[in-house]
């Protein structure tokens, strides 16, 4: 009786009531998981289609079934859609839905970051599929190598449909990797310690860091081809001091981790499902959890391999070869450690684990022609070969889908209640494991016989006949083994049978919730003491649902949480979460806006969408808070904590901490594309240099090192609860910071060359762009500080507002600091006032 | 030798893999054998010696030491290539078909008018990007007289698949004629 008013009262504060409404402003992680789990499967289906078509058309020499103008939109939009579309999202969306529940929380820690997300990822994909649906879809391959994709070569429309289409979408990938690594940090059952969380949440966490680091070189990248399309800034081009290769190295410096941030999650599931099914847990834990770690650091050196046949010195070459053959040992790790829980345990062949038999058999091969890839003279044998694109589909299908499927059918019983049925499952496997293997085994040999890959035709007697229509019917199996699995999946959902409640008896905290599952997941928070916690309470469901545990109550209407410290797990602080909002749906298609003005030349609009979001963001952030002091509320259990506004270390500052690490990325990555063309480009150095203005150069460094400090006195008055003072301190920052912002664009237009000309006035003006930005946003951040204090939101015990004003602020000063050096000191002799 | 290596971790890896599915065996697990001995020591050993023999092999195919006999320029442009010789009486240039004498090393310098595209002759080499911008070296060798096929295997648009180009390699006499033929 007692679980019941507690699910009602509960329910009342966290459901989504199912009306439109309610599925526009949704924003419950479990919700969002499952429609980014579901349209990414959408998405994988319309890329297998077009993987069809390229095996059709493939399948016999001198075919005419396309030409190559459909050809290169089909393998760049299958390339495309299947990295970006469908494999990133997919585990997002698996990581968004479990994570909460393995955790033993209500939500992420960011809930309408994560509807934000999500409607970027859905708007995003709109413009890639309306464009190919019209015959406009990309063409240049999925990395759309400059300069064929520059505006030279390829004039149309398709590769802005690329570069913007997929930008918007990364936008949803940077915001759920920082909402997931701030929601594994900080939001956790008490008692859950790193060493004792669920060994998947350590996968999603280095899978999320690495996120918030790969990404921005892509979107520096992408966001610098478009500049050079729409504005015709000379960054790739070589005959204007840009250089070609300058786009490969930040792609592929974003590429290559790539490839790890979609295998990582998968080998999460591999090491949370494999013990379960031997009926063993994970053998060397810390081990598994040190080479993730040395897995994500060392991803990120390994780029250039990608590379070598682009004339880079043989000795740079050997470096990276022996990096890409290192990076292979902590997978090796893993590997041991899953043989060894095997070989502790009993393995029993249920549906799971023969997924996860058939990931060792393919991945292992995969990993395998990784290693040979690695080594530099096979590479320039094979490299650009249908051997590549084996080794990529044995390491992606192997690696990812497979893990994945396993996945699948382990937590089906959680996601639906039901258990499939044993033998379609089981044919789906065989049908998909026999037709990969038809597939690709042969491809390694194609590509070995010299065909290259990306060739829309051959001529028949190059001994290629063969092996190519033997890959085009084993993918036609390959394609029946998915539908069928897919049915089953299907079936099960309509028919299945009910599954107990936790029917592989596995120990994490996701099958202790009651199905189907709650808005609130869990009635009350367990406290966590082993990395068990199911084996070792059979009964700690049944008590935690009549509010046994933390937070078993609703206090004043609002969505509850634990907070924990980072490291020991310690109950912390209670997290007050956001409720159903317009605020993700709104914003997103403003940005959208900003995207199609951006794609239709339309340029003044694009101005007009930023300041729209600017306005939007004011509101998200406003609308949280609080205007009173609580001190430290009941918690349950006897335990008292305080809320996380009134915490020091709230998420929220994290949240900024990782946006910042992702935003110095970006700055680095722009350095580095400076520092490489002036040292490698053609045609440098440029004909004129800055002509550094000292007094708007002196006025930025004052300025800004001015509002530095009023900053920090208005913030320790704060702290004293002197609002005066407060006052007077920020409103000295703010007309400090306005003063930078327009001795910035004094400095930018006295003393910058043209960006037109050549490739280092290009990148100059790019640098002062970004401090420029910088500036906007702390002087929009100040102001609104400014604002909060007047509203009674600040307090000397509630300061995570300007907190995380003062770490944006000290960003831009430094950034602008750094950027004045770096722009100024080519030209100084040269200076004027 | 690398299958050899590869074969080896695969039958290794995936054999141990089929005999946990034993039902009959001891299930004492050796730690340190697995973790240490299986996870770094194994692959370790193996990849050292993979990456040495790939070094050193990549060494002597950019062949620091030889000196070639001949250099010609390759330059791609979509979609054909150009070959052009220096002489001492001027250059020849010559599209699509690039003639070199046997048995003899030929550097070829490859570079590219527009876009990217790769340099590429199966049965010779490796391949080399021809980059525009940028001029790239290659050394080619071919041992027996005949017509060898050459590829772009850099994605370049819709006419990437044919811009294919041969290579002639002609014994001494060939060579010898072939020079009195192109030259002026
Ligand atoms: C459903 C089964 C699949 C089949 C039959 C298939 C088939 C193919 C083929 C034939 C190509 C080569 C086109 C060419 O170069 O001529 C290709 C390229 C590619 N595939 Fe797949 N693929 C499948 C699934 C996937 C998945 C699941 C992923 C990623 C998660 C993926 C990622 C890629 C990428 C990145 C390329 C390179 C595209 C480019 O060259 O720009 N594929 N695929
Ligand atoms: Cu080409
Ligand atoms: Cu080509």
């Amino acid at each position: 009786m007692k679980a019941l008013r507690l699910h009602a009262e509960l329910d009342a504060v966290w459901r989504t009531p199912r009306t439109w409404k309610g599925i526009l402003t949704n924003v419950n992680h479990s919700d969002l998981g499952l429609r980014f789990m579901i349209a990414a499967t959408v998405y994988f289906a319309i890329g297998g289609v077009l993987a069809m078509l390229i095996r059709a058309q493939l399948a016999t020499p001198r075919s005419a079934f396309v030409g190559p103008e459909i050809f290169n939109q089909l393998f760049t939009m299958h390339g495309s859609l299947m990295m970006f579309m469908f494999a990133i999202p997919f585990f997002e969306g698996l990581a968004m839905y479990m994570l909460p529940k393995l955790l033993g929380s209500r939500d992420l820690a960011f809930p309408r970051l994560s509807a934000f997300g999500w409607w970027c990822y859905l708007f995003g994909g709109f413009i890639l599929i309306v464009a190919m649906v019209l015959g406009l879809a990309p063409d240049g391959g999925w990395f759309m190598y400059t300069p064929l994709a520059s505006k030279t070569y390829t004039p149309g429309i398709n590769a802005d449909v690329w570069l913007l289409g997929i930008t918007f979408v990364e936008i949803s990938a940077v915001c759920a990797s920082i909402e997931l690594t701030v929601s594994i940090l900080k939001l956790r059952a008490p008692g859950m310690s790193l060493g004792r969380m669920p060994i998947f949440a350590w996968y999603i966490l280095v899978t999320a860091l690495m996120m918030v680091i790969g990404f921005p070189p892509l979107i520096l990248a992408s966001t610098l081809l478009e500049v050079e399309r729409a504005f015709g800034w000379p960054f790739f081009d070589p005959t204007r001091g840009g250089h070609p290769l300058l786009w490969q190295h930040l792609f592929w410096l974003f590429g290559h981790p790539e490839v790890y941030i979609i295998f990582l999650p998968a080998a999460g599931v591999v090491s949370t499902v494999l013990p379960v099914m031997v009926r063993h847990p994970l053998i060397g834990y810390g081990w598994v959890v040190g080479s993730i770690l040395a897995l994500g650091f060392f991803s990120f050196g390994l780029w250039v391999h990608h590379m070598f046949a682009t004339g880079i010195p043989h000795l740079a070459l050997a470096f990276f070869s022996a990096a890409s053959a290192l990076v292979a040992v902590p997978t090796v790790v893993q590997i041991f450690a899953w043989l060894a829980t095997m070989w502790a345990g009993r393995p029993q062949m249920r549906l799971p684990m023969l997924y996860i038999s058939g990931f060792f058999f393919i991945f292992l091969l995969g990993g395998l022609t990784g290693v040979m890839l690695a080594m530099v003279p096979f590479n320039w044998q094979v490299h650009d070969t249908a051997f590549v694109t084996a080794h990529l589909h044995y390491v992606l299908i192997g690696g990812f889908i497979f893990p994945m499927m396993a996945g699948l059918y382990y937590w089906l019983p959680r996601l639906t209640g039901r258990m499939s049925h044993p033998l379609l499952g089981r044919l789906g496997f065989w049908l998909t494991f026999v037709g990969f293997n038809l597939t690709f085994l042969v491809m390694h040999l194609t590509g070995l016989l010299g065909m290259p890959r990306r060739v829309y035709t051959y001529d028949a007697g190059m001994g290629w006949d063969w092996p190519n229509l033997i890959s085009s019917l084993g993918s036609f199996v390959l394609t029946i083994g998915f539908a069928a699995a897919l049915i089953d999946i299907v079936l099960a959902v309509a028919f299945g049978r009910r599954s107990p409640r936790n029917p592989w008896r596995a120990s994490t905290l996701e099958w202790a919730l009651p199905t189907p599952v709650p808005s609130y997941n869990l009635a009350s928070l367990p406290q966590v003491e082993t990395s068990d916690p199911l084996d070792r309470r059979h009964d700690l469901a049944a008590a935690l649902a009549v509010g046994d545990g933390y937070l078993g109550r609703v206090r004043s209407g609002l969505r509850e949480t634990t907070g924990v410290a980072i490291a020991s797990g310690r109950l912390s602080e209670i997290v007050v979460l956001p409720g159903n909002s317009w605020l993700p749906i709104v914003t997103a298609a403003v940005t959208g806006c900003f995207f199609l003005a951006m794609l239709f030349g339309f340029y003044w609009l694009a101005p007009v969408a930023l300041i729209a979001v600017i306005v939007l963001a004011w509101h998200w952030a406003g609308s949280l808070g609080s205007r009173a002091d609580l001190g430290p509320i009941d918690a349950g259990r006897g335990e008292r904590a305080p809320a996380h506004h009134e915490m020091k270390e709230a998420p929220g500052w994290w949240g900024s901490v990782f946006a910042l690490t992702a935003d110095a990325t970006f700055f680095m990555s722009l350095l580095f594309g400076y520092a490489f063309l002036a040292t490698v480009a053609p045609g440098w150095p440029p004909p004129s240099l800055v002509e550094p203005s000292l007094l708007a150069g002196g006025t930025l460094v004052a300025a800004t090192l001015l509002a530095w400090w009023a900053e920090r006195a208005g913030f320790a008055a704060m702290q004293a609860g002197m609002a005066r003072r407060a006052r007077l301190g920020l409103g000295i920052a703010l007309a400090a910071v306005t003063v930078a912002l327009a001795a910035l664009i004094a400095f930018g237009w006295l003393g910058l060359p043209s960006p037109r000309i050549h490739a280092y006035g290009a990148v100059v003006w790019v640098l002062v762009a970004y401090g420029g930005v910088h500036l906007v946003i702390a002087l929009v951040m100040l102001a609104f500080v400014w604002r909060r204090l007047l509203q009674g939101y600040v307090s000397p015990a509630r300061l995570l507002e300007p907190r995380i004003a003062n770490l944006w602020l000290r960003y831009a000063v430094v950034a602008n600091l750094i950027m004045l050096v770096v722009v100024s000191l080519p030209g100084i002799a040269s200076w004027r006032w | 030798m690398l299958l050899g290596l590869s074969a080896l971790s695969f039958i290794v890896i995936f054999g141990i893999f089929i005999l946990a599915w034993r039902r009959d065996r001891s299930r004492k697990v050796r730690l340190r054998l697995f973790l240490i001995g299986g996870g770094l020591v194994f692959p370790l050993v193996l990849l050292t010696i993979a990456t040495v023999y790939g070094v050193a092999l990549g060494e002597r195919i950019t062949g620091a030491r030889t000196s070639p006999s001949l250099t010609v320029e390759a330059r791609a442009e979509r979609w054909h290539w150009q070959f052009t010789r220096q002489t001492g009486r001027g250059s020849v240039t010559r599209p699509n078909v690039l003639h070199i004498p046997a048995g003899r090393t030929v550097e070829v310098i490859v570079t590219s008018s527009d876009v990217i595209h790769s340099f590429w002759v199966p049965r010779l080499a490796g391949k080399i990007d021809a980059i525009p911008g940028m001029r790239n070296r290659i050394l080619l060798r071919a041992d027996i007289p005949g017509r060898y096929n050459g590829v772009c295997a850099e994605f370049c648009g819709t006419g990437h698949t044919a811009m294919n180009f041969s290579v002639v390699a002609h014994d001494a006499d060939g060579w010898a004629a072939h020079d009195k033929d192109v030259l002026p």
